[in-house]
């Protein structure tokens, strides 16, 4: 037990600061992802509600197609398909040899864009959630859609979306351990190397789901706090 | 547009949709059967419903690919499984993807079933008792059925979800579906191409699954068809 500490711990034999490290590169890569997931998530369910025929049937097949097919599918597309297209772009401009893409920048808009196709669901279920009076009522006092959409639609919308959002982080947390496949340093990746380096596979992975555990549990109270604080009208009831 | 190029891409990707099906059915039988177990312990006593919820937390909080490395990976660090009959099949990538997919299937379906089991109607079991069922004809006749039907099309979306994560399987040297495409990427540098194809090939997978689904829950669920709207 005692050897075990150590060895994830801060000291000399320690892989504490790289693990800390890597789980902080794996919450931003995450953070970046959900963010980016939010913008397509928005024009998707705003494609999906007041676009014409041809943005709406766009929304749908995108939604379709990203939540039809694996993830890690998407990543490599990116990651293989942007290294390819940036490649040709840069012999074009008469850069010789091979252009990568960086692992964040992949994972971010790899994971943002199938994050987005869940979101632009979330979002467009809470926004026909807003009861219809509300918007009728905003209407009848003479509100522009950009003042309404500010005090009514997205106050309303953003409460009733927050659980639905909040499955959806949880979904991008753990997706962002496929991002490991570029190469770039997060935290499954740290793991891969330690258990590598030390042979202690089982210690490494144990810590690693550990670690996740940690990150997926703190995220979701803070989630459901956020759902709480909203709320708070509706329980003085 | 090479179409020469993209038909023997798809010929090849095409014979590897078996293995992708196989490990999918494999792993989502297996789970189901589990978490059928699960959601029962878990309906039973205090301490099986504990244990059920942290299985169920621990599975469900971590990512699948920690799963798959910490069976595939880190079992081998112990010498009893080394040396036990376990380890002819723990030492192939194929059972260990089979395990943990299994396993993590098992922890988001039995929370399907609970659900299902909670939305029995308290009259049918009542019923089913005051008919003099025992406890075992009871769940066989009543509980269950209503249980899986309600259950359904949560489940439905709980093996579209398993056959995306079969592609998991590729990162411990499978060569399934996502394994084969990456094999031919490393071949012919055309990335573009050959991940579009294969993911044609698990949307229209997805889109049988999910009609085949549609068609078990009208079948199910007689009474509810023919209903004027």
């Amino acid at each position: 037990m005692q050897a075990y500490f150590s060895l994830i711990g801060f000291g000399p034999q320690g892989w504490g600061a790289q693990l800390a490290w890597a789980t902080l590169m794996t919450l931003s890569v995450s953070v970046a992802a959900f963010a980016t997931g939010t913008v397509f998530g928005v024009a998707g369910a705003w494609a999906k509600l007041s676009g014409g025929p041809v943005l709406r049937g766009l929304a749908d097949a995108y939604t379709t197609v990203l939540r039809g097919i694996p993830d890690l599918l998407v990543i490599y597309l990116f990651y293989f398909g942007g290294s390819a297209l940036l490649t040709r772009l840069g012999t074009l401009m008469g850069h010789d040899g091979f252009l990568g893409l960086n692992g964040f920048v992949v994972g971010m808009l790899a994971i943002g864009v199938v994050s987005g196709a869940y979101q632009t669901e979330v979002m467009r279920a809470a926004y026909l959630a807003i009861p219809r009076g509300e918007i009728e009522a905003a209407r009848a006092v003479g509100m522009g859609r950009a003042l309404m959409l500010r005090r009514i639609v997205a106050p309303r919308g953003l409460r009733i979306a927050l659980p639905g959002l909040g499955n959806v982080w949880q979904q991008v947390l753990k997706e962002s351990a496929l991002i490991s496949v570029t190469g770039m340093v997060e935290l499954l990746r740290q793991i891969h190397i330690a258990a590598g380096s030390t042979r202690l596979p089982f210690d490494f992975y144990a810590t690693g789901a550990a670690l996740f555990l940690l990150l997926t549990t703190i995220t979701s109270l803070l989630f459901r706090g956020a759902e709480r604080r909203t709320q708070r009208h509706e329980r003085a009831r | 547009m090479d179409l020469a190029f993209l038909g023997e891409t798809l010929l090849r990707l095409a014979s590897a949709i078996p293995t992708t099906l196989e490990l999918a059915f494999v792993s989502v039988s297996i789970g189901l059967a589990l978490a059928l177990l699960l959601a029962l312990l878990r309906a039973s006593s205090v301490i099986g419903a504990a244990c059920v919820r942290a299985y169920v937390f621990v599975f469900r909080g971590s990512p699948l690919l920690v799963q798959i490395f910490l069976i595939y990976y880190g079992l081998g660090q112990f010498d009893a499984v080394r040396e036990s009959f376990l380890w002819p099949f723990l030492r192939r990538p194929w059972w260990c993807a089979i395990l943990a997919l299994a396993l993590n299937t098992a922890a988001y379906g039995s929370e399907i079933i609970r659900g299902g089991l909670a939305a029995v109607p308290a009259g049918s079991i009542e019923a089913g008792r005051v008919a003099g069922m025992s406890r075992f004809t009871l769940y066989r006749r009543i509980v269950l059925p209503l249980a899986l039907r309600q259950a359904l099309p949560a489940y439905g979306s709980e093996i579209i979800i398993m056959v995306k994560s079969t592609s998991l399987a590729s990162i411990i040297t499978i060569t399934e579906l996502t394994g084969t495409a990456r094999q031919i990427v490393s071949d012919s540098f055309r990335a573009i191409e050959v991940f579009v194809c294969a993911g044609l090939i698990y949307l229209a997978i997805n889109f049988v699954l999910t009609r085949a689904v549609l068609l078990l829950e009208r079948t199910l669920t007689p009474h509810a068809r023919g209903v004027p709207r």
